[in-house]
């Protein structure tokens, strides 16, 4: 392994950590501009011109507050919650290909930290272990309502990733691969998955909602019912890291989205263009940080129209509603591409 | 009773609850999001109706009912003669002076012998009735379309004689609330308040 390469992949790392860091920073400031724009609000304007030192502010605030532990909270754990959600939502963003590949002197450079081959695999385990974070943070506080909130987040994010996989399963079924890259550079063009997929991408995005535990899906947190459920003796930084991993979670969702069901960095007629190569990674990595921004939007909208479910509707949704319809896809999907397989559709094309 | 079953309804917008079976598309649940969705959307565009407040100001009506002023007259003498009708006027017991009588040397400064050396109204006790204003016989005392600005402390809402005189070179213009029906009636001197 030569230094240049290990070079470049340090400085793609901090590239990618900062940019996710400073995307979910001005994610906080954009979620409350459009929600107040969606209640015939300006949304905060004061800390500098269109309130773009809002985050600073924020974030400066939540250091200066005070460090609170319960007395009777277990120490490290307590710690360790707030930390294990921040790391396992920055750890999902070294697999999501951020672009094609540059060609600098004559050496290609991947736009993505780790091209490994079980890639989806890995995003599932990453996710997987998110639950701990919260549910860690909820038991160690040592407050019915924090342990009411992990309970129940545990339950939700369990019961929507069966779906969220299997809606997974479909695109590894079409495409043949686990590599992120793979699966990205195959929806060259406008081969989109969505258009192969459209159920199994509405389930996804179902999915992805509840698993950041936004709303609807935000029961975990719900502060009218559970005063913040997780986080209710969470203070100053700890807090702040568990607030800011949402958005990160939101963000690294919304690349997710975008890449396996909307074509990452490909976008219609890049062919056709006749630009260079250097210059189509660019504008491919433009047109994704588009998509995500898009579905980053949708995240808000969606906070922002629908009220909270229910407990037993969420269960009832995940498991009779979503499941069926995932399992259903794959079973379909499986049985479609067995045909195409075997020419069954040649008679159509002759 | 059971005959008249038509509903009297004062709005026309009372629907009938039912609890019927959800039909197969509103059981998806979608159409009825994106419904949702576009009536959003249809507010995310529309003006917003924040009022930027200390740089913008929401019209007040010309009889609004705010910080009060003492009045001076004409020559830049005060009007108040401490007669204490405006506190005793006062529902919410907000007003206090204390009455002292005019030197020879104070002629420019007071109308009458008597005036108010102590004037207070407490801003937090006041309910801005006008109640005082109508009180007044010396046409003394008005309330104005200024509002009484926040404070940090309690103590600092308790409003003297140097905020509440109107200055002799900035005058505040009451003449709105001087309609001529208030005038006819200050007339009226049958009224033992107004003699």
């Amino acid at each position: 392994m030569d230094m240049t390469f290990v070079i470049y992949k340090l400085i793609l790392c901090v590239v990618i950590l900062l940019l996710s860091l400073v995307i979910a920073m001005y994610a906080t400031l954009a979620e409350r501009k459009i929600a107040g724009f969606f209640q015939d609000r300006l949304g905060p304007n004061r800390a500098g011109t269109f309130g773009l030192l809002q985050p600073v502010a924020d974030g400066l605030k939540l250091f200066m507050k005070e460090e609170f532990m319960p007395a009777n909270a277990d120490k490290i754990l307590y710690i360790m919650g707030p930390s294990l959600t921040m790391l396992v939502a920055l750890l999902s963003s070294a697999v999501i290909p951020w672009g094609g590949s540059l060609i600098i002197a004559g050496k290609e450079f991947a736009l993505q930290v780790a091209d490994i081959n079980i890639g989806v695999l890995y995003v599932f385990a990453v996710i997987s272990i998110g639950v701990y974070g919260i549910m860690i943070g909820g038991w160690a506080s040592n407050n019915k309502y924090a342990l009411m909130g992990a309970v129940r987040a545990a339950s939700q994010m369990i019961s929507y990733e069966l779906a969220m996989s299997m809606s997974i399963v479909t695109i590894v079924m079409t495409t043949g691969s686990l590599s992120l890259n793979e699966i990205v550079a195959q929806q060259h063009g406008m081969n989109w998955n969505v258009f192969t997929q459209p159920i199994g991408f509405v389930v996804f995005v179902i999915c992805a909602f509840a698993e950041t535990n936004r709303a609807p899906f935000d029961l975990p947190e719900c502060e009218t019912e559970l005063i913040g459920g997780y986080h209710t003796e969470y203070s100053s930084m700890k807090l702040g890291f568990y607030l800011f991993s949402e958005y990160i979670n939101m963000f690294i969702s919304s690349a997710m989205i975008a890449s396996l069901y909307f074509g990452g960095y490909n976008f219609p007629f890049m062919d056709d263009l006749g630009l260079s190569h250097n210059m189509i990674t660019i504008i491919g990595t433009v047109v994704l940080f588009a998509k995500i921004s898009f579905f980053g939007f949708l995240f808000m909208w969606i906070r922002w129209t629908l009220p909270r479910f229910r407990y037993d509707q969420l269960m009832r949704f995940g498991w009779k509603g979503l499941l069926p319809w995932a399992i259903a896809n794959m079973i379909i999907t499986g049985f479609i591409s067995l045909l195409i397989k075997n020419n069954f559709f040649a008679f159509l094309t002759k | 009773m059971n005959q008249d079953s038509t509903k009297i309804s004062l709005t026309n917008r009372s629907k009938m609850v039912s609890n019927k079976k959800m039909t197969l598309i509103e059981r998806f649940y979608l159409p009825a999001i994106f419904k949702g969705m576009s009536i959003t959307m249809s507010h995310f565009f529309r003006k917003e109706t924040t009022i930027q407040y200390p740089e913008v100001k929401r019209p007040f009506s010309d009889i609004y009912r705010g910080l009060h002023v003492l009045k001076l007259d004409d020559e830049g003498r005060e009007r108040c003669t401490a007669c204490g009708l405006c506190a005793l006027s006062c529902p919410a017991e907000a007003i206090t002076m204390i009455a002292a009588e005019r030197k020879e040397d104070e002629k420019q400064l007071y109308r009458e012998e008597k005036y108010a050396s102590v004037y207070e109204i407490n801003m937090l006790r006041c309910i801005f009735c006008g109640d005082c204003e109508t009180a007044c016989p010396k046409e003394a005392i008005f309330l104005t379309n200024r509002i009484v600005p926040s404070e940090y402390k309690r103590t600092n809402f308790i409003y003297g004689k140097d905020v509440l005189v109107e200055k002799a070179d900035a005058r505040v213009d009451v003449s709105k609330r001087q309609t001529p029906e208030v005038l006819e009636f200050k007339k009226d001197k049958t009224k033992s308040h107004n003699k």
